[in-house]
């Protein structure tokens, strides 16, 4: 028997079994999850009071009404909502007084967990004197705030080192990543898991135990060798300056809340809880007010603004995929098929080649069930989802035909016409092509209409971004079912405009093209790359064209050049002259640097620069301009023709323009994105930067129209 | 026998994967792991949509207890939906069409629209078993403290109870090995070894020619078994090669000096699977599936084990052709299980025989003989392999297919089984 004991707050019930245990059911009113914001805080503080008002409460148990999250973190709204870093500062301290109240209570708290439990709900959490998680797949534990440019402002810099030892905490926080219950359990970050059913019985059987002094949290916490390196301040030290050294080998200094992290956690290991609290609320306000966690939040918002199809409602189902090409591309798209629960029948010339593709296809899923992610069956169940086939025979179950043929458009033409020969009439038919205008391809089907373009990126499992093409002979079911195909398979879906190059493939080849200009006038490469990988690319142009392959961007050189208007373009043909050279990349171990071969499927190891480009090419003069004039060159030609797309209605919005270039250029997502880096730089800067440009380089660095509307009307893209 | 039922059941189509003689192309999967791809093959040649599947049966003869419910891990394995029930059967060689026939009752009864009957077996991966006594203490062992325990259940273990036990093919209630029987057989009807061999001959160059000429492809599903997903396009168990020379220089592989049963004219230990989907034949017209086949009249026999342990097709085939008032001479094709050479032609011999039709089916002359041409065309168990527990659903899939590629109206399936079980089955044509 519980009886509920009455609250003002709307966050969540409290009710009292007759043992005396009280549980909390956080359940934010007509919200599908739980998320903490002022009122959730607020409702904390009302809940603590009345636990504390009340002589028969023994036990307190935290648990969410929620179906499959506990708390998935900070309300963004309430974020972004802020004025001045005063504000978000009075959010932290207020959320450590909750942590320190909910400690300081004297009686006994469980959190029960199940779903995700992120953030500032993983926080919360550490408040509680003990952590009972589910078993379930869906439950994990993070703090994810460092991915939007962030630091746990809840006293996670603090309690979590305490929790689980130093080394573990800063993985955790510095990575953003989710713990899973089992791993959970072994750093001691919970104390027991249970099935989901058991959950809230557990939880409440555990605050009866600790009340009665009959169980006591007996916990693993660190490993014998993480003591012993963290039992003293000069090892500890040595922990921070790795963690710092490799943080800003992959951050190359681009991101600001990595170092307040660690210097939150340093000050209160070393200066004690009250200076690392403060530091971490410093911090945290000073962070939540940097440009790049506004685009990281504003890419985020994009992102799940994404996961709905507005076509929906025109879709046909999608449950049998067919992928053309079995290749690196065709596989790709067939494991994020079958991975999401789909079928696929996936064909090649031969079913000995098709076979191979399955084979990629298996071995992923098989070191998923190595890393125990999936158990056996379920690697079975997923695998046997993709039929390998040499015949056409078997599309024709198939709701929609993505073919990843390689680009030629005769060849395009060809199994478009072969598969329309057995498919049902209204089976939507992709081309996943990087250059190939989808109206050419659609020119040869007998049906264009269910024509549609589905560029994927590789590797596919790896970069979940589907740019899909519209031609205007396209309709709205082929393009509906075309999205929600993507969606289901686990992609960030865009929807742009046929054109040459599409929107990716378009600024991304102008982007390598200015790379090559830069190389025909003897800039040195891996310098180039360098500077390009401190502007926050993933990775330099030379390198991108190594990994992509000189043949394969050669042809896209070829489909540019014979495409966009030659006035305002010039389009070195480098790269042909290299592909021809049989300097391919990666794929022939020899491109703009040497490669080592490494064991089957995997990526070659980079080596030094591959001085036999000279034979092709100029050698590099030492005249490689400034940081500032390759980054400007390379990233405003970008910006300038994404702008451009928009311009001329191949891109729909700016927000599918900016999902598109960081998901699938690698754009730097603290710059938010072409447009939203325009907007936070301001148009007139990047007009004025544009014009000194084409000033020294040439036409084609001339402002697009709404660039210059936009730096004349002193507007932005994003109102 | 089976009463005239208020639906027809008919087969819309049928796979299997190439049988593969046992310890090599399947040497490594579970029986459950040729289900499931089969289940798949069968899904992806139809295009029929696993919800609409009301049930799953296959048959299995060695069971793994890992799955012993091997259709329902299977299916799950194929993406069929949890929601779809689904079982195992087994009847030793003829479990399968044991399959066959239940998913019939199930359609013709309106239990059912859509039925998936198949069968999959390994005999590459029998379950090894320890000896009784150290099983025994095994599973006390589980109670045990400390290590005096362990000792005290050490004391009475012999060497010998640490040696492995494998399965025999040996019938449990009678003890004899079921080559043994066939050759005991043969004997009874006077089949000689010349003539088995001829036979064994018959069944691999049957096969081959069928192959060679693209009969056999359209039922194959192709195997990619991980983790190198090389394909498995054909079946490895015909020998292209043998010849009278070779079969005439083979030992009696049972019955030593004197027998005539050999490795070369009884069935291969084989691995495989094969399924087929049944449907009442209203719901396929409706949902526009094109039938092979009715599924007439079938039927159950069994004998001694002692005495007619592989005898059961001469007294199932009468039963099924006077149910339809047929007569041999109305079969135009004839899937009959080889198990040994020798059970084939005394099957032969019996159904002729007038002397066994007075005496064993109480009719008063024979029932007929039938006609080699009709017989196997296109290879059977002796030739493609004999997966103990996929053998039945293959006789059904290749009959439908010989109706229409020979161009006739009826067709009979026949086999024999372990423990002196038979049956038969009766289908028609469609369209």
């Amino acid at each position: 028997m519980s009886t509920p004991l009455s609250l003002d707050t709307d966050r969540l019930r409290l009710t009292l079994d007759d043992t005396g245990v009280a549980t909390a059911w956080l359940d934010a009113p007509s919200a599908s999850v739980n998320k903490i914001s002022q009122a959730t805080l607020d409702g904390f503080s009302e809940l603590i009071d009345t636990v504390e008002a009340h002589d028969d409460v023994r036990g307190l148990v935290l648990i969410s009404d929620k179906p499959n999250s506990f708390v998935v973190g900070a309300d963004l709204d309430m974020l972004s909502s802020f004025e001045m870093p005063a504000e978000a500062r009075a959010v932290s301290r207020q959320a450590h007084r909750l942590v320190s109240r909910l400690q300081h209570l004297a009686l006994p708290t469980v959190a029960a967990i199940h779903g995700a439990c992120a953030g500032g709900g993983l926080e919360l959490t550490l408040g509680c004197d003990y952590r009972i998680a589910t078993t379930a797949d869906t439950t994990t534990l993070s703090l994810p705030e460092v991915k939007l440019g962030l630091l746990p402002g809840g006293g996670g810099t603090q309690h979590l080192p305490r929790l689980i030892g130093v080394q573990q905490a800063l993985t955790l926080i510095l990575t953003g990543k989710n713990t899973y219950p089992e791993k959970a359990r072994r750093l001691g970050l919970v104390d027991a898991l249970i099935h989901p059913p058991g959950l809230h019985q557990a939880a409440v059987r555990a605050a009866r135990e600790l009340a009665d002094g009959t169980r006591t949290v007996d916990r693993d916490g660190p490993s014998f060798g993480e003591q012993v390196l963290e039992s003293n301040p000069l090892s500890r030290r040595i922990i921070y300056r790795q963690a710092g050294r490799r943080t800003e080998s992959r951050t190359r200094g681009n991101y600001p809340a990595p170092p307040r992290i660690l210097d939150a956690v340093r000050t209160g290991m070393e200066e004690g809880l009250d200076a690392g609290l403060d530091a971490e609320m410093r911090h945290f306000g000073d962070l939540v007010f940097t440009p790049e966690s506004n685009a990281l939040v504003q890419v985020f918002f994009a992102k799940q603004g994404g996961e709905k199809n507005p076509l929906a409602d025109q879709a046909r189902p999608v449950e049998t995929v067919g992928v053309l090409g079995a290749g690196l591309m065709g596989a790709g798209i067939a494991q994020v098929t079958a991975e999401n629960g789909l079928e696929a029948v996936l064909k090649d010339q031969t079913l000995d080649l098709a076979a191979q593709g399955k084979r990629r296809i298996w071995a992923a899923a098989h070191r998923e069930k190595e890393k125990g992610i999936i158990n056996r069956f379920e690697r079975d169940q997923r695998v046997e989802r993709v039929v390998p086939t040499g015949d056409y025979d078997l599309l024709h179950s198939c709701d929609l035909v993505i073919e990843a043929v390689p680009e030629d458009l005769d060849l395009k033409h060809q199994v478009l016409s072969d598969t329309e020969a057995v498919i049902a009439p209204d089976t939507v038919f992709a081309s996943n092509t990087s250059s190939l205008p989808i109206s050419e391809i659609a020119a040869a089907a007998e049906h264009p209409e269910r024509v549609v373009g589905m560029h994927y990126f590789s590797p596919v499992p790896d970069i979940p971004l589907l740019e899909v093409i519209a031609t205007d002979a396209t309709s709205e079911a082929a393009l509906a079912t075309a999205v929600d195909a993507g969606l289901a398979q686990g992609m960030t879906v865009i929807v742009v405009n046929d054109g040459p190059g599409f929107y990716t493939t378009r600024i991304l080849a102008l982007y390598m093209n200015e790379a090559l200009h830069l190389l025909d006038a003897g800039a040195d490469v891996p310098t180039v790359d360098t500077m390009m990988k401190d502007f926050g690319f993933p990775m330099g142009p030379f390198e991108l064209f190594d990994f992509v392959g000189l043949d394969v961007a050669g042809k896209i050189t070829e489909v540019m050049r014979d495409r966009l208007p030659s006035d305002r373009l010039d389009i070195s043909d480098t790269a042909e002259r290299l592909a021809d050279a049989d300097l391919l990349g990666q794929k022939s171990h020899e491109g703009f640097y040497h490669y080592t071969p490494t064991a089957a499927d995997d990526e070659p190891e980079r080596g030094d620069f591959n001085e036999a480009i000279y034979d092709v090419v100029a050698p590099a003069n030492g005249s490689t301009p400034s940081a500032d004039t390759v980054q400007n060159r390379l990233a405003l030609m970008m910006v300038n023709e994404a702008v451009r797309c928009l311009d001329e209605g191949v891109l729909r919005s700016p927000t599918d323009g900016d999902l598109g270039a960081v998901f699938g250029l690698g754009f730097p997502p603290f710059r938010g994105g072409p447009f939203r880096y325009v907007d936070q730089e301001g148009a007139g800067a990047i007009v004025h930067r544009l014009r000194d440009l084409a000033e020294r380089y040439g036409d084609r660095f001339r402002p697009a129209e709404s660039l210059q509307a936009c730096a004349s009307d002193n507007r932005c893209f994003y109102e | 026998m089976s009463s005239p039922a208020p639906r027809t059941a008919v087969l819309v189509d049928g796979c299997r994967l190439p049988f593969q003689r046992s310890g090599t192309g399947y040497e490594d999967l579970m029986a459950y792991d040729m289900g499931r791809m089969v289940l798949r093959g069968l899904l992806s040649r139809t295009g029929l949509s696993p919800e609409r599947i009301d049930r799953v049966v296959m048959g299995s003869v060695i069971q793994d207890p890992e799955t012993s419910n091997v259709a329902r891990e299977s299916a799950l394995g194929a993406g069929i939906p949890h929601s779809v029930p689904a079982f195992t059967v087994t009847m030793a060689c003829i479990s399968s069409n044991q399959a066959f026939t239940s998913g019939m009752d199930l359609v013709r009864t309106g239990l059912a629209d859509v039925v998936v009957a198949g069968g999959t077996e390994t005999l590459s991966d029998p379950p090894i078993r320890v000896a009784r006594p150290l099983r025994k203490r095994l599973f006390e062992a589980r109670k045990a403290k400390g290590p005096a325990d362990y000792v005290e259940l050490l004391e009475g273990l012999r060497p010998s109870d640490l040696l492995p036990e494998s399965p025999a093919i040996a019938e449990f209630s009678t003890g004899e090995v079921m080559g043994e029987s066939a050759d005991r057989l043969a004997a009874m009807f006077g089949v000689s070894r010349e003539e088995q061999d001829a036979y064994a001959l018959r069944s691999h160059r049957r096969a081959a020619e069928a192959r060679d000429a693209g009969h056999l492809g359209p039922e194959l599903h192709p195997a990619t078994p991980p983790p190198h997903c090389e394909p498995i396009t054909t079946d490895n168990v015909v020998r292209d090669d043998t010849s009278m020379e070779k079969l005439r220089s083979l030992p009696p592989a049972f019955v030593d000096p004197y027998g005539t049963v050999t490795a070369g004219n009884a069935s291969a230990l084989t691995d495989g699977a094969s399924a087929t989907l049944l449907m009442a034949e209203e719901v396929a017209d409706a949902e526009g599936f094109a039938p092979q086949a009715a599924l007439r009249d079938y039927t159950y026999v069994a004998q001694d084990p002692g005495t007619e342990l592989l005898l059961g097709p001469a007294y199932a085939i009468p039963q099924v052709l006077d149910a339809a008032g047929l007569s041999l001479d109305d079969i135009d094709v004839v899937e009959l299980h080889e198990a040994f050479a020798g059970q084939v032609l005394a099957v032969l011999e019996a159904l002729q025989s007038d002397t066994f039709a007075q005496e064993n089916l109480g009719r008063g002359s024979a029932v007929g003989a039938i006609d080699p041409d009709r017989l196997n065309a296109w290879g059977g168990s002796l030739s493609l392999g004999h997966p103990f527990g996929a053998t039945g659903t293959r006789l059904v899939t290749t009959a439908a297919h010989r109706l229409h590629v020979e161009d006739g109206r009826w067709a009979l399936v026949a086999a024999c089984a372990a423990g002196g079980q038979g049956h038969a089955l009766l289908l028609e044509r469609r369209p």
